[in-house]
């Protein structure tokens, strides 16, 4: 394999979402987030709900991505979460009616309830589907 | 000997049987192809999942975390991974008299085994014969990540607790469409995948600390483990129901031919019996 590429690898319990050789990846970690070029030290981190995104010569690509942790060696990134969609592949509607519906819930709760911190991040997940669906 | 009558009205009503077992048949191939391509499709994601958590293993220690931590085996709980739905062959039968071995055999090794259950047919089971569980879930046939995740949930709970020191699952693992073996295999305490003797541990930069992303990664990595064995078990399932329709089929094909061979072997004799008595009859006449 070439020493200055790296190869991404996005994979959830259901499929492999991504699995290509790119130039740069972005993802959202728990503490921020982060770049990724070839030759990184390895690193393993938490990431969570947001965009991530791969570079491909000087073509961007993004994916919605959910909680999870992603592992980086010299030349790969793989990442393991709940959930990942490609932009092609967000339901908006669904998402849509998914983010009133966290909405409602999360007016008729205090930050104080357990189902509160669920409703929001389902209330993130929906924003995050809508946002990357757009970017397109 | 049977009337021609009851012979016809056996011969369709095998061929109806026929019928049934070769549209499930069909209905079991189909599902066998879906739900093979589930198991495959978790496989990258539960393989990677493995290594990294043996990394992280490896380099913080056991005692840290309960998870990990071995204590005497005196509390244990099996898990029997089962269908909901019967007409597949010896599926059922097989994962329960593996179970009922385990039972049998560790009965004075531990001062309690614990059952739980994952499907109706060994729910069912157990509770003709009077066995408490600890859990009774049924098996909807199709597994969500999540259906895993409230599973196991419990599971780590009592464990955690110290309800129970060792969980072992009794449940199918899928080879191929006609080959699937019970296998009974320890999901708690973890056991760290042993680096191949080639590897070297990776030394990572953590985000957050070690110990925080072990603590995260560990009941995340039980939910995958317990989620690939149901997916095999429901894989395993549909193979064997598949194979089993497909021998009732032709059961039911050869029991057509025969009774098929015994129907018109009497309409002859009753043919021969009415011209024997006609033409007696006739001779009499003369």
């Amino acid at each position: 394999m070439e020493t200055d590429k790296i190869k991404l690898e996005v994979v959830t319990p259901y499929r492999q979402v991504v699995d290509e050789v790119v130039d740069e990846v972005i993802a959202p970690g728990e503490e921020g987030q982060f770049g990724i070029l070839p030759g990184h030290t390895p690193f393993l981190a938490k990431v969570r709900i947001g965009d991530l995104i791969y570079r491909k010569g000087n073509q961007m690509f993004h994916v919605a991505v959910t909680n999870g942790y992603s592992e980086v060696g010299y030349h790969h990134v793989i990442a393991m979460l709940d959930a990942a969609e490609l932009p092609q592949e967000i339901d908006v509607e669904r998402a849509e009616r998914a983010l009133k519906r966290a909405e409602e819930r999360l007016t008729a709760l205090s930050p104080e309830d357990k189902a509160f911190f669920e409703e929001r991040t389902a209330l993130e997940r929906a924003l995050n589907r809508i946002y990357i669906a757009r970017i397109r | 000997m049977a009337s021609l009558r009851d012979i016809r009205k056996r011969i369709g009503s095998v061929k109806s049987t026929q019928q049934i077992t070769k549209a499930m048949k069909m209905v079991a191939a189909s599902k066998l192809k879906k739900a093979q391509d589930n198991v495959v499709a978790a496989r990258p994601y539960a393989g990677k999942m493995s290594e990294v958590l043996a990394s992280l293993a490896l380099r913080t220690d056991p005692k840290k975390h309960p998870l990990l931590q071995r204590r005497e085996e005196r509390n244990v709980e099996l898990l029997v991974i089962t269908s909901d739905r019967g007409l597949c062959g010896a599926f059922n039968t097989g994962v329960i008299k593996a179970a009922d071995q385990f039972l049998a055999e560790n009965h004075d090794r531990y001062e309690n085994i614990y059952l739980s259950v994952f499907g109706r047919k060994a729910r069912d089971y157990y509770r003709r014969r009077n066995r408490e569980f600890k859990s009774a879930y049924l098996n909807p046939g199709e597994i969500l990540f999540s259906d895993a995740e409230r599973v196991a949930g419990e599971i780590i709970d009592r464990y955690v607790e110290k309800a129970t020191d060792a969980v072992y699952i009794a449940y199918t693992r899928f080879r191929s469409a006609i080959s699937h073996e019970v296998e009974i295999k320890r999901l708690l305490p973890v056991e760290p995948q042993e680096l191949k003797p080639d590897e070297v541990a990776v030394e990572y930069i953590y985000e957050p600390s070690e110990d925080a992303l072990l603590a995260d990664i560990l009941p995340r990595y039980i939910y995958t483990e317990l989620f690939s064995m149901m997916l095999e078990s429901i894989a395993s399932e549909h193979g064997a129901r598949m194979t089993a329709m497909d021998s009732a089929t032709s059961n039911a094909v050869e029991m057509v031919g025969k009774l098929t061979l015994l129907y018109n072997r009497a309409r002859q004799a009753a043919i021969t019996t009415e011209l024997m008595e006609i033409v007696s009859g006739a001779e009499a006449l003369n």
